[in-house]
């Protein structure tokens, strides 16, 4: 059994539509092939509508008086034969066919280099390197459509080599100057992690307009606090309690309440992140890693302090993973540990800002108009100057300050 | 403005040129009493009487001779051709008389008539019904060929050819009679001959046409808009002589030209328009130009399959439009 569609038939030259004036069967009617089951009027004839197949009227959809065009639907009919599946069988094989083709014709670059005079034209009027071009026509040959885009895209670039000839020699400077390597020196291929860094640090330098900012903070008493309980600490739980540990956890505490340094350049907005996770600088002899802190702000500084040394280990034994080293949302870094005082760090990009620990050490201080040895360090900021100004920074660098100057054995619990 | 069939803006064209200039008139098989088999004349016997809707014989050579004749005398008439198949007996008179007169004379005499003839297939009309045979008078200097795809452009044309000076092929797609409806203004107006017309304005592609496949071009282009494929179309209008600057100008457009046309593909009008832009285009083009037409066997089949095969259609015009696109 299968339901056919009866459709209104071509009944003349010149002729579009009909209209059906009588219909001569009843839904429930059996009929043969060929039986008269309409009377349709059109302009230039009077005609009978024969059925396509036998079966019985099913569903009557044009009513009497209604105008179709030739191929509109007239009425549904049941028929003994399934007819329709087959049809739609072969159909089904043939689109197969057709999609296999089209599959094959993508991924073909056989017309990447066959130009047509179009693009030709339009490639030498306007200097341009048709290698350097990507095309969307078929075996991916540039399309006049492809080069005009390039065209407008880079209009800008095409005026000032006309009208400046510095120009030139500037975009070449671009390109990576190559010294001579003489006698005795040792060429080292830029590969893997070198390599990421070096693209990174001059995506971040040539992308982010830096600003840098350092306070100078008395850590005295955190100094006393933390050489107090070192060793103690060191027995109980197997590793070292470092300043480091610390300063991770009043940067944390700072970006809590600062959000904005826990932020984020995308383009049109910047994405002020929930999550604060410290990313921190760890080298080994070839190479620098960021491993990341998750969720400092919510770890006690012995737990900052065991992450920082699985962290370290992780990368001296480079063991890192990538998951360890994912979503980081602001950087701090030990510069101190080299005995660096002042530093201007570059941003690990796309975060906002990186924070340079630099060295505690013990200098003169004037306190109430005497003399003191009071344990210094500075503390350098580096900024992205389109997501912040020198207001909040100074205000997040003054409260870091201000939790460190009050760390102390009363204060603070490592724990 | 008034909602019209194409072959009601015919009889309304004829008509309205009959009421304005009295030697307007009208000769062909049937076109008095019956009104025409395809009811072009319908009415115009009542009204403008026997001796301006003139019942001829079977002899389509008569029709156009005697309206040549008349035509030189100052008469300005209408033949009608009943089917563009049967113009073939008249083809003597219209290309060795009618198209040369003028210059013969050294322009002493010209020609002015109209011959309509309906044309094209795809209503199962088979071999003596179906024809294109407008390449047949494509290269005869001072002949023109005007073949209008819309309502609005068939009556413009057609006063615009009844008002010639010279002679006028004028063929209508039978299929397009009672397919194609529009709104027609009251007021008179007039179409020039010779000048192609954009039907659509795209960027992508370029499709230049004529008569019904104008339809199945903008029907193809609809369906592809979805698919960000912007086809621009020229409707050619007159096919010859070919409004060379119209062509010209879109062809450059978008440097990827697909012609159609439901004649015979080799020797067809659309052969004369590729050499046209292969002339003038080189450096303008972005692919080959491609054509769609009928395959070259003799005659339209009556078989309904086979006459599906040898029609342009919606779908054939979109995959060729899509290919192009995609070049």
């Amino acid at each position: 059994m299968a339901r056919e569609k009866i459709t209104m038939p071509q009944l003349g030259e010149s002729v579009t539509e009909g209209t059906v004036s009588t219909w001569l069967v009843a839904v429930g009617d059996k009929v043969n092939k060929y039986d008269p089951i309409a009377e349709v009027l059109t302009d230039k004839v009077n005609a009978e509508v024969p059925s396509s197949f036998s079966g019985i009227i099913q569903e009557l959809i044009a009513a009497e008086g209604d105008t179709i065009a030739v191929g509109g639907l007239m009425c549904y009919i049941e028929t003994e034969k399934d007819v329709q599946d087959e049809e739609t069988a072969a159909n089904d094989e043939n689109d197969k066919d057709l999609v296999s083709v089209d599959n094959t014709a993508k991924e073909n670059q056989s017309m990447k280099q066959r130009y047509s005079p179009a693009v030709l034209r339009l490639a030498q009027e306007n200097n341009i390197d048709l290698l350097t071009v990507s095309g969307t026509g078929r075996g991916g040959r540039i399309t006049r459509k492809d080069i005009e885009k390039v065209i407008n895209a880079g209009t800008i670039d095409t005026l000032k080599s006309e009208t400046i000839d510095v120009a030139p020699t500037m975009s070449k400077q671009r390109e990576t100057f190559i010294p001579d390597v003489n006698h005795g020196d040792i060429e080292i291929p830029v590969q893997g992690v070198r390599k990421a860094i070096a693209q990174n640090m001059v995506r971040s330098k040539q992308e982010i307009p830096h600003a840098w900012m350092t306070v100078e903070v008395d850590v005295t008493d955190l100094v006393t606090y933390r050489n107090k309980i070192k060793h103690s600490f060191k027995q109980q739980e197997g590793f070292n309690l470092t300043f480091f540990a610390f300063f991770v956890k009043a940067v944390a505490q700072g970006l809590k309440e600062y959000p904005q340094l826990n932020s984020q350049w995308a383009g049109d907005k910047i994405i002020q992140k929930k999550d604060i996770n410290l990313s921190i600088a760890v080298a080994n002899d070839q190479e620098l890693f960021v491993p990341v802190i998750k969720n400092a702000d919510e770890k006690s500084i012995k737990g900052i302090a065991k992450d920082i040394v699985e962290l370290a280990n992780k990368a001296r034994t480079r063991t890192l993973k990538s998951d360890d080293m994912k979503d980081g949302t602001f950087t701090v870094n030990n510069t101190g540990s080299f005995g660096s005082i002042h530093s201007m760090g570059v941003i690990n990009y796309p975060q906002a800002a990186i924070l340079q620990v630099e060295s505690i050490v013990k200098r003169p201080v004037i306190i109430n108009d005497m003399f003191a040895a009071r344990d210094m360090v500075n503390l350098s900021l580096s900024l992205d100057h389109r997501i912040l100004d020198g207001l909040v920074c100074g205000r997040f660098l003054a409260r870091v300050k201000e939790i460190l100057e009050n760390m102390n054995e009363t204060t603070t619990n490592v724990y | 403005m008034t909602v019209m069939s194409y072959i009601q803006a015919i009889t309304a064209a004829l008509r309205e040129e009959m009421i304005r200039d009295e030697k307007v008139f009208i000769l062909g098989e049937d076109v008095g009493v019956k009104g025409g088999v395809f009811r072009a004349t319908d009415g115009l016997y009542e009204e403008f009487g026997e001796e301006r809707v003139l019942d001829t014989p079977l002899a389509e050579s008569a029709i156009a001779g005697v309206g040549i004749g008349a035509a030189m005398y100052g008469l300005r008439p209408v033949a009608e051709m009943q089917f563009a198949d049967f113009i073939l007996p008249a083809v003597n008179q219209i290309i060795s008389e009618a198209a040369k007169i003028r210059y013969r004379s050294n322009n002493d005499w010209n020609v002015p008539i109209t011959i309509r003839a309906p044309y094209g297939g795809g209503v199962h009309g088979a071999l003596y019904h179906s024809q294109s045979l407008e390449s047949i008078f494509a290269n005869q200097p001072g002949l023109k060929i005007v073949m209008p795809s819309t309502p609005y452009d068939a009556k413009g044309l057609l006063k615009a050819a009844i008002r010639d000076n010279d002679p006028v092929l004028f063929f209508e797609h039978k299929r397009a009679y009672r397919l194609l409806k529009a709104d027609i203004p009251e007021e008179d107006y007039v179409i020039p001959i010779g000048k192609a017309d954009i039907k659509r304005e795209g960027s992508d592609i370029t499709i230049i046409t004529y008569g019904l496949c104008i339809h199945f071009a903008l029907q193809a282009a609809e369906k592809l808009a979805e698919e960000g494929i912007d086809a621009h179309i020229l409707d050619l209008r007159t096919v010859y002589p070919l409004d060379q600057e119209a062509i010209i100008t879109a062809a450059k457009k978008t440097g990827k030209v697909l012609l159609i046309t439901e004649d015979n593909k080799e020797g067809s009008i659309i052969g004369e328009v590729a050499a046209i832009i292969a002339e003038n285009c080189l450096f303008d083009l972005d692919a080959p130009i491609m054509r769609l037409a009928g395959p070259d066997v003799p005659a339209m089949p009556y078989s309904p399959p086979m006459e599906k095969y040898f029609m342009v259609n919606p779908d054939k015009v979109e995959k060729a439009m899509r290919e192009l696109a995609e070049f």
